[in-house]
Parts: C-alpha cells; sequence; structure tokens
C-alpha cells in the first residue's frame, strides 16, 4: 500500500466500497504522509488527526454506503470554508482562535457525502494572493521543486492533492486561486459557474468573484466532487437554482474530441507567454489536431483591461467584506486600546498582514467620494464588455482553450516587494471570475525544469460537465505527467 | 496616473483613516510608492469607451426570489459569544463609549 496515496480518488472509493481498504486504514495512510511530507511542504494549518481518525472508525462501524460518492475519503479544506468546531483562520492572525459554530454549505455537504476532513490547508492571507507566501502563518513549497512556490491562494489545497496528503481539497477561486496553484503543482482544478456553489460559510473576500471548487489528481475525481458540493442553498441568494447533471454519468460516455471546436484568444498567446508553456501549449495542441479535434483563433479585445477591471472589483469588494474585523464580535483584539475607536484602528492593524492591508485601503480609495465614478463604476462598466467579449467568443466554438499561468512555478520571494509585478501574474486567469464562468485547469505537461504546466478549458455558464467530458479526453489523450519525489 | 490623482503620504493617510486602519511613517512612504503604481496602471480603464454600458456588479442570472421572513433559532447565546475577545454570559464587552 506504499504508493496508494497516490492512488485516484475514483480507484481508492472502490477499494472501500469492496472493503480492500477501510477508511481507518486510508485515514492513517494520510496522517503518516502528512507527516513526513509537512517539514518540506507547509500545505496544512491544522491536521486534525484526532478528528479524522474517529470519523473513519464511526464510517467503518456502519460499513460501506454506495449513495455515499466520497465515502472514507480523506480530504482537505482550505482554510477560509468553516468546519464546525475545528479552527479556521483565512491563513490571517485576525482569525488566529476562531473555532466555527458552524460547517459551510460545502463541508456539509462533504461530510455527508462520507468525506473524512484531514485538516484545513493553507493559503495566503483571506485569500488574497497568488503564491502562498501571504500566509500569516507559512509559506506553503511546490512538490515538484520545494524551492518554488506552489501557487495561491489555494496553495495548501494543491499541494496537499499533488503530494498524495490526500485525494482532494476544496479551494476558492476568485481570480485564478484554484486553477493557478493546480497548473503550478500539476493537478486538476475546477473553477465553476458563479453561482453553482454555495458560498455559505466561505469567508468572504470578493463576493461577486469567490467561486468554491475541487482540486484533486484526475478530472473525474473533480467531477465527483464537484457533484457533491453543487447545487442551490436558499442561505446563499447567489447560489444558482439550475438543476446539477450527473457529471460521473456525463464522463461515462467518453468525450470524443472529433470535431470539438476549440477557441483560442490570441491575447491569451501573445507576449509575456513565457517559451516552454508556450511549446507545450502548442504541443497540446497538436495533439488536439491529431485526434480531430478544430482549433480557431478568436479575440478577447478587452484583456488588456483586465488586470485593472479585477483588482479595482475585487478590492472594492475586499474593503467592504473586510470591514466586519473589528476586534468586538470575533478574531484578534489588540491590547493596546483605549477607546472604542481604538479597539477598531489597533485591532485591524494589528491583525491584518500588509497585503490585506494594502488591498483594503485600495478599496477604500477606489470606492471614496470623488473616485467611484472614475475608478470602481468605470471597472463594473468595462467588466460588461469582457463578460460580452468572452460570450462572443464562446458563440463562435465549443470551448475556449488558454494557459493558466504565464510561467511555471517561480522562486519563493521572487516577487515580495512588488505587488503590481504580482497582479501582472494573473493575467490569464482573472478575467473568467470578471465574467463568472466555469473554468477547468488541468496539467498537460512537465517543462525542462521538472515543473508542471497546465492550460484551462472555459465554457458557457453551467457548462461544466462539457468541461469535465473534454477534460477528461485530454488527459486519455494526453501523456501523463507523473507524481512529483519527494 | 491621470493629472488629479496624485499619491502621497497624505492621501495614504487620508486611505487608512476611511480603512480604520493606521499605516507608520516608514509605511506611508513604500505605500505610496506602491498605490501610486498600482492607481496608475489603474488608468488604462480611462481609454476604454463606456458609453450606454450599463455596470455589471454581478454575474449572476437568476432572478432573486423573495421568501417570508420566519423566526428560527438556528445558533445560541454561548456559541456566538464563544468566540469574541471579550464577553460576559450576554454581551460583547467594548471600551465605555459613553
Amino acid at each position: 500500500m506504499s504508493e496508494l496515496f497516490y492512488a485516484t480518488l475514483s480507484s481508492v472509493w472502490d477499494l472501500l466500497q469492496k472493503k480492500e481498504v477501510s477508511a481507518s486504514e486510508l485515514t492513517q495512510l494520510c496522517l503518516k504522509r502528512l507527516e513526513t511530507t509537512e517539514p518540506k511542504l507547509g500545505a496544512m494549518l491544522t491536521v486534525d488527526a484526532e478528528g479524522a481518525l474517529e470519523q473513519a472508525k464511526t464510517l467503518d462501524r456502519q460499513g460501506p454506503d454506495p449513495n455515499c460518492p466520497l465515502w472514507g475519503v480523506p480530504v482537505t479544506v482550505k482554510d477560509v470554508i468553516l468546519t464546525r468546531g475545528l479552527t479556521t483562520t483565512a491563513g490571517s492572525r485576525m482569525l488566529e482562535n476562531f473555532v466555527p459554530p458552524y460547517d459551510a454549505f460545502v463541508v456539509e455537504r462533504l461530510r455527508k457525502a462520507g468525506a473524512i476532513i484531514l485538516g484545513k490547508a493553507n493559503m495566503d492571507e483571506f485569500a488574497m494572493g497568488s503564491t502562498t507566501e501571504n500566509s500569516a502563518y507559512h509559506a506553503a513549497h511546490n512538490p515538484w521543486d520545494v524551492q518554488k512556490v506552489p501557487g495561491g491562494s489555494s496553495g495548501g489545497s494543491a499541494v496537499s492533492v499533488a503530494a498524495g496528503q490526500c485525494f482532494a481539497s476544496l479551494g476558492t477561486d476568485t481570480g485564478g486561486s484554484i486553477r493557478q496553484p493546480a497548473a503550478l503543482c500539476g493537478c486538476v482544478g475546477m473553477k465553476p459557474t458563479y453561482g453553482r456553489v454555495s458560498r455559505y460559510g466561505v469567508i468572504a473576500y470578493g463576493s461577486s468573484l469567490d467561486q468554491v471548487g475541487p482540486l484533486a489528481r484526475s478530472v473525474s475525481d473533480c467531477a465527483r466532487v464537484l457533484g457533491v458540493i453543487a447545487g442551490h442553498d436558499p442561505r446563499d441568494a447567489t447560489s444558482s437554482p439550475c438543476a446539477v447533471p450527473d457529471y460521473l454519468t456525463a464522463l461515462a460516455s467518453n468525450g470524443d474530441l472529433n470535431g470539438v471546436r476549440f477557441g483560442l484568444p490570441k491575447e491569451f498567446y501573445g507576449a509575456g507567454l513565457a517559451s516552454d508553456v508556450a511549446a507545450a501549449c502548442e504541443k497540446t495542441l497538436q495533439c488536439l489536431r491529431e485526434a480531430g479535434a478544430e482549433s480557431v483563433e478568436v479575440s478577447l479585445p478587452h484583456t488588456h483591461a483586465a488586470i485593472a477591471t479585477y483588482y479595482i472589483i475585487a478590492m472594492a469588494e475586499a474593503s467592504s467584506n473586510l470591514a466586519r474585523y473589528d476586534g468586538v464580535r470575533y478574531g484578534y483584539r489588540s491590547q493596546n486600546i483605549t477607546d472604542l475607536e481604538s479597539l477598531y484602528v489597533k485591532s485591524r492593524t494589528e491583525g491584518f498582514g500588509q497585503e490585506v492591508r494594502r488591498r483594503i485601503m485600495l478599496g477604500a480609495f477606489v470606492l471614496s467620494s470623488g473616485y467611484y465614478d472614475a475608478y470602481y463604476k468605470k471597472a463594473a462598466q468595462v467588466r460588461r464588455i469582457i463578460r460580452d467579449e468572452y460570450l462572443a467568443a464562446l458563440d463562435s466554438c465549443d470551448v475556449l482553450l488558454c494557459p493558466v499561468s504565464p510561467v511555471t512555478a517561480w522562486p519563493l520571494g521572487q516577487h515580495a516587494n512588488d505587488p503590481l509585478k504580482m497582479y501582472l501574474m494573473d493575467a490569464y486567469t482573472l478575467s473568467l471570475n470578471l465574467a463568472g464562468l466555469p473554468g477547468l485547469s488541468l496539467p498537460v505537461a512537465l517543462a525542462a525544469s521538472g515543473l508542471p504546466i497546465g492550460m484551462q478549458i472555459i465554457g458557457k455558464a453551467f457548462s461544466e460537465a462539457q468541461l469535465f467530458s473534454l477534460g477528461q479526453a485530454m488527459e486519455n489523450l494526453l501523456p501523463a505527467i507523473g507524481q512529483p519525489k519527494l | 496616473m491621470s493629472e488629479e490623482t496624485k499619491i502621497g503620504p497624505q492621501e495614504v493617510r487620508h486611505m487608512a483613516e476611511l480603512s480604520r486602519l493606521e499605516v507608520s511613517s516608514e509605511e506611508e512612504h513604500v505605500f505610496a510608492g506602491q498605490f501610486a503604481e498600482i492607481i496608475g496602471y489603474m488608468d488604462v480603464l480611462q481609454e476604454v469607451d463606456v458609453t450606454g454600458i450599463a455596470p455589471l456588479y454581478s454575474p449572476v442570472s437568476h432572478e432573486s426570489r423573495a421568501r417570508e421572513d420566519q423566526v428560527q433559532s438556528v445558533r445560541s447565546h454561548a456559541e456566538i459569544l464563544a468566540n469574541a475577545p471579550k464577553a460576559d454570559e450576554n454581551y460583547f464587552i467594548v471600551p465605555k463609549i459613553v
């Protein structure tokens, strides 16, 4: 059972159902894997060994349930998602001792499906960052090369999946935070359509952009997890009443690439794309064409304005959302206070890290009197243009296909003092969140450096089944990248 | 950056005040430089013609449905107060206001 930790979720689920392995054995295997790999990787903020083993024991006593698609499967959950009774920090000192009194909707769903929650995955503070270096606790490291970043903000989730610490993880994606770490760590990540998954119990960053989604080691595993967490929830008014298809059934009728029209947004293949990433994309396209797919050039003309649009909206929403951290009802309270005003100011100043403070202040600026129209309102108008351009592009093809990150994983610390440069790294991911559309990031190759390269398939709203089906066809077609050597 | 948008230490102090945050004098200068660069970059939007374009504040496509208000007891007093930095059995406690 030595390499079982690298097996797919679907295959261990089969083993569990046949009682060839017990939930307790599998949980112990993952805990052991965490113990040996965490000193190098830092993927987790909290490991709940006791709780996980207890849950596994209960499940084993009850016996396998074929109606529970995650029965006995150990998973990790990004620390921005509330877990009842289990500390949830959002990667911030502000919430260092916060123990949620309730589960997020997606966690309720995980538990009902029989999943075992191993612990909470590391992340950039309040999901603000692209490397997981902004975690207030410790950085996470890329399992393919521990000197490199794993991406972010769901870096801990991607690392825990890629390193075989768990069989799937839940992340959140506000501007690429599932797709980019999945690409940099060589796993599969799905950012669902805005509204597909309830945000109830997810600590808010950009409320019109945030979406929870799965990371796993295969497309089918991602589909299985999304099937569990998707659906309407009356506690989140933005969650969609649109019916959830059976994603696994959609995959059973093996996706055919023959005649599929892949749209290639020309703005995503231009200057700024590293040569090894460009070459991997070209090679992938060649394989797809050989399998009978077609490619057509499409255009998203306002791509150059997307980064500015995104950061204005995200920061504005962040400054409003993070106003709730006032040191009164929960979270950090400064000891250094004289009156109510200083309680607010000192608690927030001491509790938030620098990037979070930067985004709150910039958000307050773009919403402030005299600047609101020029920045926030203007960005919302450009957002509509960007969304409409996506929809128009998707009218001339079946799906879009493009790189996820312009470069492979970079060294830790590289952009630490240059926030703007870091924002520019999100160029290929964040416009999707502005448009609210779904995107599936999957590994397509290893670069000569030994680091993974990912591409994303983008579809119309609520086309996740189609993305999974095409993603699985690509997965079958392309040579597997293997696992990191740890 | 547009002519009228100047970001210096004074503007940073104003942004901090709006945000109920404090910045040290050292940070004021670091943030001023970074903010000038970031907000300068945002000016790419000034070139986009948005005449007649309605703002898109949310990508939600379904209509919100109203529901009847219902009185429910979802969580107990004790659960809610358990995370408070300072509380007694019934209330959050803050410094004296009046």
